[in-house]
């Protein structure tokens, strides 16, 4: 399916087929050779894909990230949560700061945009968080990292549907999962990518995971990433193998724009280190 | 639990001092687990909507208990917001958190492990490790083993929050303090003084049924 046949998707009958529209709708995707890694991404830098880090801002001017296209911030205001533009407050930890440089190293072209949805206290973070997601959908990122979760019962509806409309949109969501012992979202959700961490070294290396919630699992133990003060930390945890997961997406996507999240994810199985002929 | 009940078990749950007890040891272990130089409990305090040191074992064990910083900023604010562990090593190199921690602290640790205290769909806190031992390599198990760790000390701190605010209920009920120490003194008198305690108790119960 070509972008333009996605816009004029008005034009389709939204909820059901009439005999011998199936012509109307023919789609031109055909995967006639095997899906390779370099059918996948060969020669791809990520250019022209559009991606969105919802995390804690990312430092200006780091040189493992280079530009970043936009940076705005979910605030609380009296009255509300409001979208502040032009955020300049950088990075309050160094976390968003560390995604964006993976997502970089992986695809040096694509667009890199920072949604700050930390620094507003812990209390009704996740209606921060939520506002966040919901301006990223809004905007049609192709792809936005997710390197948090909520463990929050009462937003997991809200969360579930946000989810949803991001699959329909052809915005992929890849989401950290959670290594401990409680029920945390959205990563549990199958329309969003949820990424785990393995122990191997090299940032290309993932694994399509058999057993589920827990879809794929990428390069999380002892990288150096970039962090505060133009400078890298060694670090771990799967809130890094996401935006490996999210860098592949954005060469994929740049290579192969007609691709909706489901196609990606069957891509990314596919092109799994551990299936088939790879 | 009705403010009633609860100021009842708080008269039976022993002092905060138990509870601190608890912590401490958690932390203890968790400092002993990964041979670590130090490691401390932060809990989100809601009122205030910081993070407040509770409990520390190891560097700074003296000085930092009570202390607070914001919720949301950080690693450990990171953490707590986004419910994910994170392990971060050659810490003195990033200069801002140097500086915050020399401050706050008087100590700067090369590495640090942080999990949050997850209890139900509730956030209480932040557990962290710092400076573990480098003798072994790092490993996704060591990750699995802090997560299962803080689960248990998350526990802890749901007890400890728990009897604080049950002792809360009872300070703003005055008339019904009387409960809660008589529930004490029965708990912790002598054989004889119990049961005539307990035996009153039944009067009294008897007394105020409705006939």
């Amino acid at each position: 399916m070509s972008a333009l046949a996605h816009e004029s998707n008005e034009e389709l009958p939204a909820w059901s087929l009439p005999a011998g529209a199936g012509e109307s709708i023919r789609l031109p995707v055909t995967w006639n050779e095997p899906v390779t890694r370099e059918w996948a991404w060969g020669g791809s830098t990520g250019k022209g894909v559009r991606v969105c880090v919802l995390d804690s801002g990312i430092e200006h001017g780091h040189p493992l990230v280079g530009t970043v296209d936009r940076s705005i911030a979910i605030v609380r205001e009296e009255g509300g949560i409001v979208v502040r533009e032009n955020d300049d407050e950088g990075d309050l930890c160094g976390h968003g700061t560390a995604c964006a440089g993976i997502i970089r190293s992986l695809a040096p072209e694509c667009e890199l945009v920072s949604v700050r949805v930390l620094g507003e206290g812990y209390t009704g973070s996740a209606k921060v968080m939520l506002r966040g997601l919901e301006w990223a959908i809004e905007q049609r990122f192709d792809v936005v990292n997710m390197s948090l979760s909520t463990t929050k019962r009462d937003y997991v509806d809200r969360l579930h549907e946000l989810a949803d409309a991001a699959y329909f949109a052809r915005t992929l969501l890849i989401a950290s999962a959670h290594n401990m012992p409680v029920e945390s979202f959205p990563w549990r959700f199958a329309s969003v990518v949820s990424v785990g961490s393995h122990e191997d070294a090299d940032p290309l290396t993932f694994y399509s995971n058999p057993l589920p919630p827990v879809e794929f699992f990428a390069r999380g133990l002892e990288l150096d990433v970039a962090w505060l003060g133009g400078g890298t930390l060694r670090s771990t945890g799967n809130s890094f193998a996401t935006p490996h997961i999210s860098g592949v997406c954005a060469l994929i996507l740049a290579k192969h724009p007609e691709l909706t999240p489901f196609q990606v994810k069957s891509v990314l199985h596919l092109t799994a280190s551990n299936v088939g002929h790879e | 639990m009705s403010d009633l009940q609860a100021a009842v078990a708080a008269g039976v749950l022993g002092a905060e001092e138990g509870h601190r007890e608890l912590l401490r040891s958690t932390v203890e272990v968790a400092r002993a687990i990964f041979r670590a130089k130090a490691s401390s409990i932060f809990l989100l305090d809601t009122e205030t909507d910081e993070l407040v040191f509770e409990a520390v074992a190891g560097e700074g064990a003296h000085s930092l208990v009570g202390q607070r910083f914001p919720s949301s900023t950080g690693v450990a604010g990171w953490v707590l917001v986004t419910r994910q562990p994170l392990v971060v090593d050659d810490l003195s190199a990033d200069t801002r958190f140097s500086q915050e921690a020399a401050e706050s602290t008087g100590y700067v640790p090369k590495a640090l492990m942080a999990v949050p205290l997850l209890v139900e769909d509730r956030a209480l806190g932040v557990l962290e490790v710092l400076d573990r031992s480098s003798e072994q390599p790092f490993s996704l198990s060591e990750m699995n083993l802090l997560g299962l760790f803080a689960s248990q000390a998350a526990v802890a701190l749901d007890l400890l929050l728990r009897a604080r605010r049950a002792r809360a209920a009872l300070a703003g009920e005055g008339d019904l303090s009387a409960f809660a120490r008589v529930a004490a003194r029965i708990e912790s008198a002598g054989e004889e003084a119990r049961a005539a305690g307990l035996e009153l108790l039944r009067a009294l119960e008897q007394l105020l049924s409705p006939q």
